[in-house]
């Protein structure tokens, strides 16, 4: 394809990915060395028989002033990366010095913000992606079980947590969990024990989430297993039964190898979805005992009076950086397989 | 193939049944249980006393008369003005998936017969612009959307999901064109047509099948993104899942959480719907960029 067609064919798309993300991306990282203007403040001495008071009060025309001249604010460099509601350098190396034990420092650390979002967010990441993995490649050899007549409705019902919103998904369970919801419910007459909540406990809290994680994404590795083993080449099973191959020794040695590949896709699927897991925080109301790192950027663009879009910005930045590590491997992965195509 | 031992009830057949059967039960239950609760009053949908209150309606034949009642839905459609969310979501999804399809056929279709290297990289860019979590993007929009006045406006929450839609679709589309035979365009050209004759007498008629899984997905990621138009619609132009989301904060309260639970109800319908008629092309797109490699 000629050059000109192609550009004039990929013109639009290019065109809404480059204003859209390639340049908020930038407008982020700029944000984020910026810092708001401090409002001008006027102090006047107000004498009167009784004695003298000074009051203060906002110049608005003067901050105003200060805005219009430099509307992203103050130029602050790095400093947003290092103050206590990020990496908190000056913190940590004070909770250094003043801790007994390491865990006492862990602890310690654990109370700024973005360590707090970035632990959570970590913690499901890698435990919500190895178990949709195993279980949907479980229920996958389930349904391959199954009489035929049954395998479409299965999917059918299977489909639905991962179609559903996560937002929706998250607070139809959320209400079952609910103290006085049906599986709250439930749980306190069996433990006996009326003041149970799921979510008064941060261990639960996080329980919680990553069995709503797990629920949600099931499906899809499932699917993806499942489209998989129908490719299965039918002869090596058969060679692999009249070598004496037990069922579990077909699926280990040749079933399992056969969907390497899609494993990896799958996963790499899974690590960028849930990265990002930021609904059921809000649906579940969990912020007080997990917090992940889009939300911690939702938090400060929407709970403060004024959003803190330096903030925002050097949280965006951080994700966007382990984002990259996270892909880091499979963008080397797929480098050398282009080219070594190319010299093939 | 199948033979009659293939069909024999073995242990492990029995255990991949029960394991399977107890998925279906986890996968449908909080469904089943949501929509059959929304037809009931608050005190029986959560009800600590006996779960069993909610199935047959204790407390709703009691307050309404009928074990069966609509309040939830007429406070939410009506009271609450829900319909005014569907109706700028079904603006949002509709234009959303229209210029997401329009730009990824087109874009699709080059990556798909482009020989060159940038191709590769193009695809590579849309791998890590699919990668961004939506939030970090979303903080760069406001301060300029502010600035031009655009912000809180649907056309502008419309092309935002069009970009963040864009590198998934492209992917699609690409992975789909490839499976259509080159020779079929190349051959029209050789007739005498140009590359956008050959796109439109020769591709465009074949086309469809990609094009509709693919805007399906389209249309799952703008009906059910809550990110974006959370952060950029005003309180009159809100869609959908963020009225939902702002519900919890005033229903609560007052104890029309049944309210809520209704217009839950009502947002996965549609989704229930889709999954009903389009399984089969859901579940081709799932898995096209996957098995295929």
């Amino acid at each position: 394809m000629k050059h000109s067609t192609f550009l004039l064919f990929t013109l639009p798309s290019l065109s809404v990915m480059f204003l859209f993300i390639a340049i908020p991306i930038v407008s982020v990282f700029i944000q984020s060395l910026h810092i708001e203007h401090k409002q001008v403040i006027i102090v006047s001495e107000n004498c009167d028989p009784f004695g003298c008071e000074t009051t203060t009060s906002v110049d608005t025309e003067a901050s105003a002033k200060l805005k219009e001249k430099a509307p992203l604010g103050k130029f602050n460099g790095f400093k947003t990366y290092s103050n206590r509601m990020h990496f908190a350098f000056d913190e940590i190396g004070e909770a250094w010095n003043s801790s007994d034990s390491f865990i006492d420092f862990l602890k310690k650390i654990y109370n700024y913000p973005l360590y707090r979002a970035l632990s959570f967010t970590l913690a499901y990441t890698f435990v919500v992606t190895p178990f949709v993995l195993f279980l949907g490649f479980l229920v996958a050899l389930g349904v391959n079980n199954l009489p035929k007549l049954l395998k479409g409705p299965t999917i059918f019902a299977s489909l639905l947590p991962m179609i559903v919103t996560p937002l929706v998904g998250s607070l139809i369970l959320f209400w079952m969990v609910d103290g006085d919801g049906v599986i709250g419910a439930t749980l306190q007459k069996i433990f006996n024990d009326n003041s149970l909540s799921l979510k008064a406990s941060p261990v639960l809290t996080w329980v919680m989430l990553m069995v709503y994680g797990i629920w949600h994404l099931m499906p899809f590795s499932f699917i993806v297993f499942y489209a998989g083993l129908q490719t299965v080449p039918h002869e090596t099973i058969e060679a692999a039964t009249i070598d004496g191959a037990s069922k579990f020794q077909r699926t280990r040695h040749v079933v399992i190898p056969h969907l390497m590949p899609l494993a990896i896709f799958i996963t790499l699927i899974l690590l960028m979805d849930n990265f990002r897991v930021f609904e059921p925080i809000i649906s579940f109301r969990a912020e007080a005992h997990a917090t992940s790192i889009s939300w911690l950027i939702w938090n400060h663009l929407r709970e403060s009076a004024y959003p803190l879009y330096n903030a925002a910005g050097a949280t965006s930045m951080i994700t966007i950086f382990c984002v990259g590590i996270l892909l880091l491997p499979v963008l080397i992965r797929t480098w050398r397989d282009f080219n070594e195509k190319n010299k093939g | 193939m199948n033979t009659k031992i293939e069909n024999k009830l073995t242990p492990v057949r029995i255990i991949a049944f029960v394991f399977v059967a107890l998925w279906l039960i986890v996968a449908m239950f909080p469904f089943i249980w949501t929509l059959w609760g929304s037809f009931k009053v608050q005190a029986d949908f959560f009800s600590k006393a006996d779960w069993a209150n909610a199935i047959f309606g204790f407390h709703t034949e009691k307050q309404t008369g009928n074990f069966f009642t609509i309040d939830g839905y007429y406070g939410s459609w009506i009271e609450e003005e829900f319909w005014r969310a569907v109706i700028n979501t079904s603006i949002v999804v509709f234009f959303t998936v229209l210029i997401s399809l329009t730009f990824g056929t087109l874009g699709g279709y080059a990556l798909a017969r482009s020989t060159y290297r940038y191709a590769f990289w193009i695809l590579m860019a849309g791998l890590i612009f699919r990668a961004m979590p939506h939030m970090t993007l979303v903080s760069g929009y406001l301060q300029p959307f502010f600035a031009w006045n655009v912000w809180g406006i649907l056309p502008t929450t419309i092309i935002v999901l069009v970009a963040i839609n864009q590198p998934f679709t492209l992917w699609m589309l690409h992975s789909f064109f490839l499976n259509i035979p080159k020779d079929l365009d190349e051959s029209a050209m050789c007739d005498g047509c140009n590359r956008f004759q050959a796109f439109r007498y020769v591709i465009i008629p074949i086309m469809w099948p990609g094009v509709i899984t693919t805007g399906l997905f389209s249309f799952l990621l703008a009906y059910n993104d809550f990110t974006v138009t959370s952060m950029l619609l005003s309180d009159e132009n809100e869609t959908m899942i963020p009225a939902i989301a702002s519900f919890l904060g005033t229903v609560q309260e007052e104890g029309k959480v049944m309210y809520a639970v209704a217009a839950v109800v009502s947002a996965t319908a549609p989704l229930f719907f889709l999954v009903m008629f389009f399984q089969r092309q859901i579940v081709s797109g799932l898995t096209a960029g996957a098995v295929k490699g």
